[in-house]
């Protein structure tokens, strides 16, 4: 619990939290709170003004833009959240294994993951979704196959840390079971550092999805999704570049509130980067490591 | 250094013999039979079995999977990639022009980014905490939480149509590649100029600069010593830029119509023209190998210490 504690400490990330709690909601609940039917025609309102009834006005369908984007969370940042949580999972589960038990399973489970590793991430969820046909589902498992390497890698090596520490070997001694140490004694001392691998694996994915629906490749219409709105607003710009105010917008914060999530959770869990000097090399390990071709974005 | 040459190549050339399998491997993923898929590209109005079963003898696909891969790596070194099922012409001549713009704009791309990052890295880390430090950290983090196709909307809004200085699409001229290239690097910068910045003060702190200090030397030959330490991270980062940015000009390209990778892969997907895919995906696979070899190479010759990894 220190670590929301030192986490709401920094205005930056409570507010981040904040909001991202509050999009998740809204996500959640959008039937009770969207103002009209995102899906509802009517071809009357065809790109009419903010009004009272319509807040954020109607699109080139006379949709309610509103609406529309109140049902484009789900696909944009709850379907992200679980494709992320499907590919921590897999990977963190691969991961445990590998970097607790060690040996032969280790040796071939990282194997494995350097294969995958050695696609370029996105270039990988794009030839998957290309076979597999375009829609959300498929979306979903191509980032899902792209992404879990990467979280297994830097799960194991968090894992191997504490693995190898005294009271995991003095349980061992006294004989407690495998899946007991794992269960009490690794995985609550691993999760922080699951939590800072994903977070920043977070922002990135929700600007991959959106970009695929963007294409085309993802969401199919009607559904409302944030990237797609943008692609329909893209096509009127010349005359009507207002309408894509509100889906870019939308997207610029929730990618933001993560980042700064994301960083806030670092500093939070390395106390050491609060106080005094930072020490950013520790703090932007993942980044380098990312960008050095051993991760899938 | 010849031992760490030899045994690198080796990795990198299981590596990509493992690739290729993997990526020949995805066709078997598809929920769909490539041969239907060929007469449906084809516009066969109604397909029956025997013309399944005769388009997929006469591509070889009923044949054992060890012998059509063996057959399909054999051809792909000779960067025959087969035919496309949408046209009928050979990928290669598709890819290979596509390839050679999406270079292009890479290229021009990545040199951006490393003088922005590098620019930008070295005058905040020298000044961190002040108001420019303050101001530039947070005009790139918002630029590089923006979706690119949001950017690139948004400038081509701003720079074609209400100033009207750029075009809009296509590739022209030389000043077609300003406004793609330019979404790319703003992009992109962010990530590059946080490593920058953050390597140049972890070695500010460190006991040379101290002795040099101590010593009296001016303060421009120390921030010489200090960038060229810090550059040795980024060398082996900026040397996979080339090939990350390669592999992600794909909503850029398709914003600006640019004959690239990009907007022939889409269209691919869309079309489902599983060669060009499959291509596509083994030449940018590829070239993330040999580009991380390089960049291994590259920091073994400049840092010995690394060289006694592997």
């Amino acid at each position: 619990m220190n670590l929301i504690k030192n986490m709401w400490k920094d205005k930056l990330a409570a507010l981040s939290l904040t909001v991202i709690a509050a999009i998740v909601l809204a996500g959640v609940f959008a039937p009770w709170l969207a103002p009209h039917d995102p899906h509802e025609v009517d071809m009357e309102l065809r790109y009419a003004a903010p009004s009272w009834a319509y807040l954020l006005g109607n699109d080139h369908l006379g949709r309610c833009i509103m609406s529309r984007l109140i049902y484009g969370i789900r696909p944009s940042v709850l379907w992200v959240l679980a494709a992320l949580a499907a590919s921590v999972g897999f990977g963190g589960i691969l991961g445990l294994i590998a970097g607790y038990f060690r040996g032969i399973t280790d040796a071939c489970l990282m194997r494995v993951c350097d294969v995958m590793l050695s696609f370029p991430g996105y270039v990988m969820s794009l030839a998957i979704v290309g076979i597999l046909g375009p829609g959300l589902e498929n979306m979903m498992i191509a980032f899902v196959l792209a992404k879990w390497a990467w979280f297994a890698r830097m799960i194991r090596t968090s894992v191997m840390q504490y693995a190898e520490s005294d009271y995991v070997k003095f349980s061992k001694a006294i004989g407690v079971s495998d899946t007991r140490i794992i269960m009490k004694q690794i995985v609550p001392v691993a999760l922080p550092d699951i939590a800072v691998v994903s977070s920043s694996s977070f922002a990135s994915m929700i600007l991959q999805i959106s970009g695929f629906s963007f294409l085309g490749l993802g969401v199919q219409a009607p559904h409302a999704e944030w990237g797609m709105m943008l692609n329909e607003a893209r096509s009127v710009m010349f005359s009507r570049p207002e309408l894509m105010l509100a889906p870019g917008l939308a997207i610029v914060i929730v990618v933001m509130a993560v980042n700064f999530l994301s960083d806030a959770l670092q500093a939070a869990l390395d106390p050491k980067l609060l106080r005094s000097k930072p020490q950013p090399q520790r703090q932007e390990f993942s980044r380098t490591a990312k960008l050095r071709g051993e991760e899938v974005a | 250094m010849g031992a760490y040459i030899i045994k690198r190549a080796i990795i990198s050339v299981s590596l990509l013999a493992i690739i290729s399998f993997v990526t020949y491997g995805l066709n078997f993923l598809s929920p769909l039979e490539p041969a239907q898929l060929v007469l449906q590209a084809q516009g066969v109005p109604n397909i029956t079995v025997e013309l399944i079963a005769e388009t997929k003898a006469s591509l070889g696909m009923d044949q054992p999977f060890l012998v059509q891969y063996f057959d399909w790596l054999t051809s792909c070194l000779q960067l025959n990639f087969g035919n496309s099922y949408v046209s009928g012409k050979p990928v290669w001549s598709l890819l290979g022009p596509a390839l050679l713009h999406t270079l292009q704009l890479t290229l021009v791309s990545v040199a951006g980014i490393i003088l922005l990052s590098i620019g930008f890295g070295v005058i905040c880390a020298l000044r961190e905490g002040d108001l420019l430090d303050k101001s530039v950290r947070g005009v790139l983090f918002v630029l590089a939480s923006m979706p690119a196709y949001l950017l690139a909307t948004l400038m081509i809004w701003y720079f074609s149509v209400q100033l009207d200085l750029l075009p809009t699409s296509g590739m022209t001229s030389y000043r077609s590649y300003l406004l793609p290239a330019l979404v790319i690097t703003l992009n992109y910068a962010g990530i590059y100029f946080r490593i920058i910045r953050s390597s140049m003060l972890s070695q500010l702190n460190e006991d040379y600069v101290l002795y040099g200090r101590a010593c009296g030397l001016p303060e421009r030959t120390i921030t010489l010593h200090i960038l060229r330490n810090s550059l040795q991270v980024a060398v082996s980062v900026f040397c996979m830029a080339i090939p990350t940015i390669l592999g992600s000009t794909v909503v850029v390209e398709n914003i600006f119509a640019w004959p690239g990778l990009g907007t022939l892969t889409v269209n691919s997907i869309l079309g489902r023209d599983f060669p060009i895919i499959q291509a596509y995906v083994l030449v940018l696979a590829a070239a993330f190998v040999l580009f991380n070899m390089l960049s291994d190479l590259l920091g073994a010759a400049l840092n010995p210490k690394l060289r006694k990894e592997l």
